[in-house]
């Protein structure tokens, strides 16, 4: 940590420097955002449940009748 | 068939992750739900094979990902370019993605090579480590964290291509897809 200066206090000189780190933050802001709504969009169609037909197929794969009906 | 009840609880407590990786895997809801439902029968003929005590959702999961993918080469043969084709339907039949509002995101995944998005799909979304991927996918850990890392980058340039100033869902494109879906 004590080799990173606050950003204001970076002299000229180190502005390709500045600049790199900018980049690697906006990586990583982007992958951040990237990976949100990845999930997002995932966790839309988790947030659907079970729809009946899949209740329904094992209820009527199972042979023990009325034990598959809640 | 004779179902257990802790195999029936296990089974349906894992379908809804199931058909969000098979909607990504496909990009057809009605097709990730037939895969599904096939899964599920395959998986209830062969629990013989499940060792009890391990992880229901990732056998699952494997016997999902290894049938998407022999229906997939079947698919190859027959249609050339089976990666463009479906980045094509997605674009033509966004009501089909179910909510429009990560039409963008599903396009930029869609270009992906199958491999990455199934990496990343299964480590960034469904949660497994990348141990449990590369067990779903048969291949090594050091391929499942090349690919999501490979996945990841091209997934950012995509996104930054097509939305130049401002990250997220463009609107212009939400209204036009939504305009589409009327037609």
């Amino acid at each position: 940590m004590k080799d990173r200066k606050p950003t204001g206090s970076q002299p000229p000189m180190d502005a390709a420097a500045n600049q790199k780190k900018s980049t690697a933050k906006l990586g990583r802001d982007i992958q951040a955002k990237l990976g949100q709504q990845l999930r997002a969009m995932y966790d839309d169609v988790v947030s659907q449940g079970v729809p009946d037909r899949f209740s329904d197929l094992l209820n009527k794969l199972d042979d023990n009748g009325d034990k598959g009906k809640r | 068939m004779r179902i257990d009840d802790s195999v029936r609880d296990s089974v349906l407590g894992a379908v809804p992750s199931l058909r969000a990786f098979a909607i990504s895997l496909c990009g057809n809801v009605d097709r990730a739900d037939d895969l599904v439902q096939e899964t599920l029968l395959r998986a209830l003929a062969n629990i013989n094979s499940f060792q009890p005590g391990t992880n229901m959702s990732a056998w699952l999961f494997t016997i999902l990902r290894n049938h998407f993918r022999s229906e997939y080469r079947k698919r190859r043969r027959e249609v050339e370019d089976a990666d463009g084709s479906y980045a094509e339907s997605l674009k033509s039949h966004p009501a089909q993605q179910g909510h429009v509002e990560f039409g963008e995101f599903r396009e930029a995944l869609a270009q992906l090579p199958a491999d990455q998005r199934e990496a990343l799909v299964l480590v960034g979304a469904s949660g497994f480590s990348y141990e449990e991927a590369a067990n779903i996918c048969g291949c090594a850990v050091g391929t499942i964290k090349s690919r999501v890392n490979r996945a990841r980058t091209r997934l950012a340039e995509l996104m930054s291509i097509e939305t130049t100033d401002e990250f997220g869902p463009d609107h212009t494109t939400r209204a036009v897809l939504a305009g589409n879906d009327r037609n």
